[in-house]
């Protein structure tokens, strides 16, 4: 794995705002089909990093490379496509689940995949009975689990993780945890994850801690 | 009919003791908006006599050139006006002149070529003033609604941005949403009309002594011809807008 050219390259990535510096000179290497933990305490500059990874900030220092080329030369409905964000407390949009789960075919003028859609439901433990189901009339927990579904209809290359199981209990983080985690042995779906639970590193073949918008590598 | 119009000077001057009924009420509940009231009236009168004269002599002139001019003249006035309170929306001039200028052109094409109008200034003018002033309020709210949709939705869209949106998937929601809200008040406006009001254009007919009929006819292809421009000043300016709200690398620029 460690051959093949990096998928990511960051290079002295920095992070201004109000004239604060929320992350410092990141330098970092990441390999297709590498799961990655990131640690630190709240307001350290993790999320800031995650969202910069998923073009969703752009670096006001530094330059990002994705599989060799400068991710602000990628157009970026691609690019987000094969670089997935997911949100701490993911947003269910329209009114039902059906609709969310067929907002990936919607933007790529495709037909929704109803069978698709029912497997991913099954792997984060709920079933074809969702689909009708208002977004109103959910847990946070099926609502999490739904978004991640959501984020998987179309398999990609990266997954971005912001705290995603912070706010859920302890069945809802293992569902999430262990589908992600078979998609990175399985699929060599690279993984960026973002925890808070110490415990949670070991899952993971390398950690990175952020203190102070600085970056560290632990393991 | 005229006579019982005529309102001499000294009237005029008593009149405003209305305003300062307006500024008494602003002064005991200390709102802070006595400066305005007393510049929106000073501007009122300074604006409406020069208009007064400005009329006066374009419909004695009744030269078509001159009525496309003032034409002109009344939807960059209205454009200005709606960009100014737009809050800082990217191209938001061009934006305004466009749907302000697509929407009244298009109504007035549309009543000449009927043969609803004549091209003259006085059957042009006032419509036009109706129309772009209309269509410079429906955009007012436009700009209001997408900046708060925006603003409110923010996480919405960036989840659509994130699962590979492109600005017009990620804001399809809030372009529909603008589009209701901005041709709501011409919606209402034409459900109630006649029953909560008595539109100035139909009302002035009748004080000119034409018969209520036709006033009501007229009214009726005035109110029609709102709708229309609303919807198609919504449509204009939600579409022209909302990248505004994104850069170029496909972020929200709004906080």
């Amino acid at each position: 794995m460690q051959t093949q050219a990096p998928i990511f390259q960051l290079e002295q990535v920095g992070f201004q705002m109000n004239q604060q510096q929320i992350l410092k000179e990141v330098s970092l290497t990441i390999h297709a089909g590498e799961s990655i933990a990131i640690i630190g305490p709240s307001g350290s500059g993790k999320s800031t990093l995650l969202k910069i990874i998923g073009s969703l900030l752009s670096p006001t220092e530094g330059v990002i490379h994705y599989q060799g080329q400068n991710i602000s030369e990628i157009v970026a409905t691609e690019y987000r496509k094969e670089v997935s964000y997911f949100f701490q407390n993911a947003l269910l949009f329209d009114e039902t689940v059906r609709d969310n789960l067929a907002f990936p075919a919607l933007i790529r003028d495709e037909s929704f995949d109803e069978e698709r859609a029912i497997r991913g439901l099954e792997k984060v433990s709920l079933d074809a009975s969702y689909l009708v189901k208002s977004v109103h009339d959910l847990s946070g927990g099926e609502k999490q689990r739904i978004a991640l579904v959501r984020n998987l209809m179309y398999l990609p290359k990266v997954l971005l993780m912001d705290e995603v199981t912070s706010s859920l209990d302890a069945t809802n983080r293992d569902i999430i945890l262990n589908y992600v985690r078979q998609l990175n042995t399985e699929e060599s779906l690279t993984v960026l994850w973002i925890t808070h639970n110490n415990d949670d590193t070991q899952y993971f073949d390398r950690v990175l801690q952020v203190k102070n918008g600085v970056m560290e590598e632990l393991k | 009919m005229n006579e019982s119009l005529e309102i001499s000077n000294v009237s005029l001057v008593l009149s405003t003791a209305l305003i300062i009924l307006a500024v008494s009420v602003d002064f005991k509940e200390k709102i802070g908006l006595s400066k305005d009231i007393i510049i929106a009236a000073l501007r009122a009168v300074i604006q409406l006599f020069v208009i007064g004269y400005v009329l006066a002599y374009i419909f004695q002139v009744d030269n078509a050139v001159l009525t496309l001019v003032m034409v002109a003249f009344m939807i960059y006035n209205a454009s200005y006006h709606a960009h100014k309170n737009s809050n800082g929306l990217r191209h938001s001039f061009r934006t305004s002149l466009l749907a302000i200028g697509i929407g009244t052109s298009l109504a007035l094409f549309i009543l000449v070529a009927s043969g609803t109008l004549d091209w003259t200034p006085s059957q042009i003018v006032p419509i036009t003033g109706m129309i772009s002033s209309n269509s410079m309020n429906t955009i007012g709210v436009i700009y209001r609604t997408l900046r708060t949709q925006f603003q409110d939705r923010r996480q919405q869209i960036q989840e659509k941005l994130a699962l590979g949106a492109n600005a017009k998937q990620a804001s399809a929601g809030i372009l529909r949403d603008s589009i209701r809200i901005g041709m709501t008040p011409s919606i209402s406006s034409t459900k109630t009309v006649g029953l909560v009001s008595l539109p100035g254009m139909m009302s002035g007919l009748m004080f000119a002594g034409i018969d209520p009929t036709h006033a009501i006819r007229y009214q009726i292809v005035v109110m029609f011809m709102l709708v229309a421009v609303a919807a198609i000043s919504s449509f204009i300016a939600s579409y022209l807008s909302y990248q505004s709200f994104y850069n170029e690398q496909l972020q929200l620029t709004i906080d």
